[in-house]
């Protein structure tokens, strides 16, 4: 009992997403439109006031794997950026015909007419499930958090919006993501088999006295399975047709809330190692990974005659470059240095560039987002063509996002890549292999220049098309906006965030941890109820 | 007080200057040509200011510095300061911007003018990244401002080029970006060895770089010198990789091709002397023939290639990558001569070049077309025009008296004198392609300039009510414009020593390390050569070591 009210009083944050999914439900249902219509400005309620328990509600104190800094910092990541996405979101399953003449008095009410109730449950629900997936502390727990960051998006994918499309991209989604669910679920049962256990803390003592091929063979195909969250090679397919199918809003919270996630589930699983994976097996699976995943977006990326579809690709590599930071690892044991200098921890840098990419990748979103042409959101790069003229505010707010995913600087991505090279650069003397991994992500970001650029030409040197009207969405102007600014001013003084991060990941780094605890004595009867 | 704050403020007046160009209301593009001269104007007086501060007898030292934190964790900071030629090139990029922002009072067609003040917000974003570039003193912010000036560049061709400007502006970007990413890397790598020497702390700072790239061994010193040529090579152009270059200078509006082949290029000629040649001696000394051989063959090559051109503008572009390949012999001959004769060519280029586009700028605005088959004799039809051009024709072949001819001279006699590097036969054929340039200016000249006149045929609602066309000369306005490169021409070219005379301490420190692998690695060898980091090498003394050795 006082295990449960242990884990419980760790939980206050996700405890509230949740209550305010279920209050979110019911308003949805509300009869009055003008009762629905509040529903977007409750979850923001909600979602604001988890931010605050995270911060001064009771903190978890025991049973964590990742340092409390990090829970923190990811949790505060999630509202902050929970907010933006909302902003974005906060019109949105009023796009269904539906819907809207339901709202608009159109037609007498009908609950199953109305979808604004499911949609910011769900909101609140996938955001709730990546608060959790950082307090795991044990496998089943995992799963079940990275479910429950992914059911959700799912339904939000297929309810944003009334195109056929929409639906196609959610079945795609939910059958892809079943497969890749199946493939790091037979990870963890072999991690579990390698171990024992399947406490978290009890197979990280496991695997510091034993060596098993089963368990790396576990976590490799768990960090395979978990590559479909963050949008990696091998299972990147989907994202390319759910992005483009998916409301822009929603498709602006994909790229960010299960890729958040995924890199927190991969980081508590490779801190089960006795240390990190500088060599072997699991070394060169992410080696690959990211030297693909950056490749396959960043060349595919090329293609594409579609903005969504590009930055679609542009968030697969983003990815790579994410696990190249991932790869490079906590800071350097041998570098004796008082900490101070912040390069050379790629969890820190993974954690800044999270938070970089997303206010980065969200801003562009938002501005596509922000554009209707024939009654259809923006999509080609047709749709946004000579977009300078008509809203020169949009233009610089995707000008400025999309130079920060280039990564020019000064803007916040160039210091998130400085991070993530520089970190895999400090790891040279480990690998020399790190070496040309920023080789090969320094020319891929030179690659992806090709398509950003074909963005901003359309948006300042393309003929404005007739067609395009801008939407009536004042929060979502506003969300573009933040965006933009964070964007440009984080570049140039965003000392406060980079401290946050490497405060936050001071990571429990096996090696720095008291010894295993004798195992012989523990029986694997952790799993309550299989 | 004007040591402290004089380069922030030259850093930062163009950026509120084109922040508040931007501000100002739609559909006034008087009042926004106003604004914009006016800022690059005061952005030209605080650099004068700068200048009369600086302590001129101590140039190698880096003064009006300053610190600005931007990443500490990093070891980032906006640290500045400048050493003569910072100096030298920071003067050069706020004397031509207010050139060329009086010079485009008129350029923009009509359908543009709705975009003036982009126009204008580009030119001076695009200044206060030239003018950071050249006063960094920490790597990434160095490496910022290098980066950054490809955004408004970019802008600038690819909205108010000509017809291929999209293609132009991308292929402008993509060429640039794409080896200045390996720089990047290159970087990094150093500032990790700096790391790992230090602790695990980190910094970005040139001079701490400049230790550790050192202590690398000559294989890895060679990497660092190929990827830190990736980025400053294609922007200089060195050839082969020049191909970017007359294509963006073709398309380009008049602004952009006098910012670029003035300013912009300089800053990879600039990159190399302050980065890579004090960065990686080993490799330097190893390599510095094959980049003597390639300057030489940019040289010849693109000189001939503008002897076949039709396009004027397109023929000054190519003469710009044949100067800069004397640019780049000079400063590989890693002697005070060619060194400073280098940084000479810069500046001087930088006026004579830039003259030269506005002089095309002044022709395309007036016929819209640049070939050379369709005008000629314009000397009678536009005299005040003709005698510009041909004096910055003259000017930029390198007729003595002229400035183009002080760093062409320096240069060649640096790589004649660097007998332990060049040579002689690396400064002979330099020579043959001065004489073609010569011959492709004064062909040119010959066709445009003299000859029975014709005026190209002009739209149909540009003649007169007469129904007959007359040709307008220049305007006060242009003459304003050119005066300032004419007399700057002319007194450099007659007088070049101010500027000579300052050079010489910085070059020395800066190619040091670089002699000293040289000597060391002719230590076994009796020395062949009198060092000709000596100040008073003169011309005649190298020329006797030389041959006697």
């Amino acid at each position: 009992m006082s295990v449960m009210a242990d884990k419980l009083a760790g939980v206050w944050p996700e405890i509230t997403l949740g209550l305010g999914a279920c209050v979110c439900m019911a308003l949805g249902l509300a009869k009055a439109s003008s009762t629905r219509k509040l529903t977007s400005w409750v979850a923001g309620l909600f979602l604001l006031l988890s931010g605050v328990l995270a911060i001064a509600g009771p903190q978890p104190t025991s049973g964590l794997i990742l340092p409390p800094q990090m829970v923190l910092y990811v949790k505060l990541a999630v509202v902050a950026v929970g907010v933006v996405l909302l902003l974005v979101a906060a019109q949105l399953p009023s796009s269904w015909r539906a819907t809207h003449r339901a709202e608009e008095g159109i037609e007498p009410f009908d609950p199953a007419n109305v979808m604004r109730g499911e949609f910011f449950a769900f909101f609140l629900f996938s955001l709730a499930g990546v608060m959790l997936t950082t307090t795991a502390n044990d496998l089943v727990w995992l799963f079940l958090s990275l479910e429950l960051v992914s059911l959700p998006t799912y339904v939000m994918v297929a309810t944003s919006q009334d195109r056929i499309r929409a639906q196609e991209s959610a079945v795609k989604y939910f059958f892809l993501g079943a497969l890749a669910v199946a493939v790091f679920l037979y990870g963890f049962t072999l991690i579990y088999g390698a171990t024992g256990f399947t406490d978290l803390s009890r197979v990280q003592s496991a695997a510091a006295t034993t060596t098993s091929p089963l368990l790396t063979l576990g976590i490799v195909l768990a960090i395979v399975g978990i590559s479909f969250k963050i949008a990696a090679v091998p299972m990147h397919f989907y994202t390319a047709d759910v992005y483009q199918g998916a409301a822009t809003p929603v498709t602006a919270f994909l790229a960010f809330v299960p890729k958040t996630a995924g890199f927190v589930a991969i980081i508590i699983l490779l801190s089960m190692l006795p240390q990190w994976p500088t060599h072997g097996p699991i070394m060169w699976l992410l080696w690959i990974m990211a030297a693909l995943t950056m490749t396959v977006g960043n060349v595919m990326g090329l293609l594409q005659t579609s903005v969504k579809r590009t930055l679609a690709y542009s968030s697969i590599a983003h990815s790579g470059y994410l696990l190249v930071g991932l790869l490079a690892g906590p800071a350097l044991l041998t570098s004796g240095g008082g900490g101070s200098g912040a390069i050379g921890n790629g969890i820190a840098a993974v954690l800044f560039y999270l938070v970089a990419y997303a206010l980065s990748t969200i801003g562009a979103f938002a501005v596509l987002g922000c554009v209707q042409v024939d009654g259809h959101e923006a999509d080609s790069f047709d749709d946004i063509s000579g977009l300078s003229t008509k809203h020169p505010g949009l233009a610089a707010v995707m000008l400025v996002c999309v130079l920060s995913l280039v990564g020019l600087p000064p803007l916040l991505g160039f210091i998130g890549k400085i991070y993530l090279f520089g970190s895999a650069m400090a790891h040279r003397g480990e690998n020399p292999a790190f070496v040309w991994l920023v080789v090969v992500a320094v020319l891929n970001s030179a690659v992806s220049a090709v398509y950003y650029l074909r963005i901003i030409g359309a948006c300042y040197f393309g003929k404005p098309s007739g067609r395009t009207e801008p939407q009536h969405c004042p929060s979502r102007r506003i969300a573009a906006l933040v965006c933009g600014i964070a964007v440009v001013v984080m570049g140039v003084a965003g000392n406060r965030l980079v401290t946050l991060a490497r405060e936050s990941s001071q990571l429990a780094q096996p090696s720095q941890q008291t010894p295993a605890k004798v195992v012989s004595d523990e029986l694997p009867t952790d799993i309550h109820g299989g | 007080m004007i040591e402290t704050y004089s380069i922030p403020v030259l850093l930062l007046a163009p950026l509120l200057g084109g922040f508040g160009v931007a501000m100002l209301p739609k559909g006034n593009p008087g009042a926004v040509r106003t604004a914009a001269a006016f800022w690059s104007l005061l952005t030209f007086v605080v650099s004068v200011i700068a200048a009369v501060s600086f302590d001129w007898s101590k140039p190698a030292d880096f003064q009006l510095t300053g610190m600005m934190p931007w990443i500490s964790e990093f070891g980032l900071s906006f640290t500045y300061g400048v050493d003569s030629i910072s100096l030298w090139l920071v003067l050069l990029s706020t004397f031509l911007t207010p050139i060329v922002i009086f010079g485009s009072f008129k350029a923009l067609s009509p359908e543009l003018q709705g975009r003036t003040k982009e126009f204008f917000v580009w030119l001076l974003l695009l200044e206060s990244a030239m003018v950071g570039t050249f006063v960094a003193r920490d790597i990434l912010f160095f490496y910022l401002c290098f980066e950054f000036t490809l955004v408004p560049l970019y802008f600038l061709i690819g909205v108010f080029g000509s017809y291929q400007r999209l293609y132009a502006a991308k292929v402008f970007f993509l060429y640039t970006f794409t080896g200045s990413m390996l720089t990047f890397a290159a970087l990094l790598y150093v500032a990790q060895v700096h790391a790992a020497s230090h602790g695990g702390v980190w910094s970005f700072a040139i001079d701490d770089l400049y230790t550790a790239a050192r202590s690398l061994d000559a294989p890895t010193q060679g990497w660092i010198l190929a990827a830190l040529l990736a980025g400053f090579a294609v922007k200089v152009p060195l050839f082969p990789v020049h191909t970017w270059l007359p294509l963006a200078h073709t398309e380009a509006p008049t602004a952009g091709s006098v910012i670029l082949a003035g300013v912009l290029l300089k800053l990879g000629t600039y990159g190399l002397l302050r980065l890579a040649i004090p960065m990686c001696p080993e490799a330097v000394v190893s390599f510095a023939p094959t980049i003597g051989v390639l300057a030489v063959i940019g040289i010849l090559y693109t000189a001939l290639i503008c002897w076949v051109q039709k396009d004027i503008k397109k023929l000054i572009a190519y003469s710009s990558v044949s100067h800069l390949g004397f640019c780049v012999l000079g400063m590989f001959a890693l002697n005070l001569i060619g060194g400073g004769g280098s940084v000479m060519y810069m500046i001087n280029h930088g006026l004579s070049t830039g003259a030269l586009f506005l002089c095309v700028g002044m022709i395309y605005e007036r016929f819209h077309t640049r070939e050379m088959a369709q005008m000629s004799g314009l000397g009678r039809a536009m005299p005040v025009w003709a005698t510009f051009m041909v004096f910055f024709c003259l000017a930029s072949v390198g007729l003595p008296g002229l400035n183009g001819f002080v760093g062409e001279f320096l240069t060649l006699l640096g790589a004649f004198v660097s007998q332990d590097l060049l040579g002689w036969h690396y400064a002979l054929a330099a020579g043959v392609g001065m004489i073609f340039g010569a011959i492709y200016i004064l062909y040119m000249v010959g066709r445009v300039v003299m000859g029975p006149t014709k005026i190209p045929s002009l739209d149909h609602d540009a003649g007169d009510e007469h129904g007959h066309h007359t040709v307008k000369d220049l305007t006060a306005r242009e003459i304003a414009v050119l005066v300032p490169l004419a007399i700057g021409c002319l007194v450099l070219g007659l007088y070049p020593k101010p500027i000579l005379s300052t050079l010489d301490e910085p070059i020395r420190l800066l190619i040091d390390p670089a002699r000293g692998a040289l000597a060391a690695r002719h230590g076994d060898e009796t020395p062949r050569l009198t060092l000709v980091t000596d100040e008073h090498v003169a011309s005649a003394p190298s020329f006797a070591t030389g041959d006697v050795q």
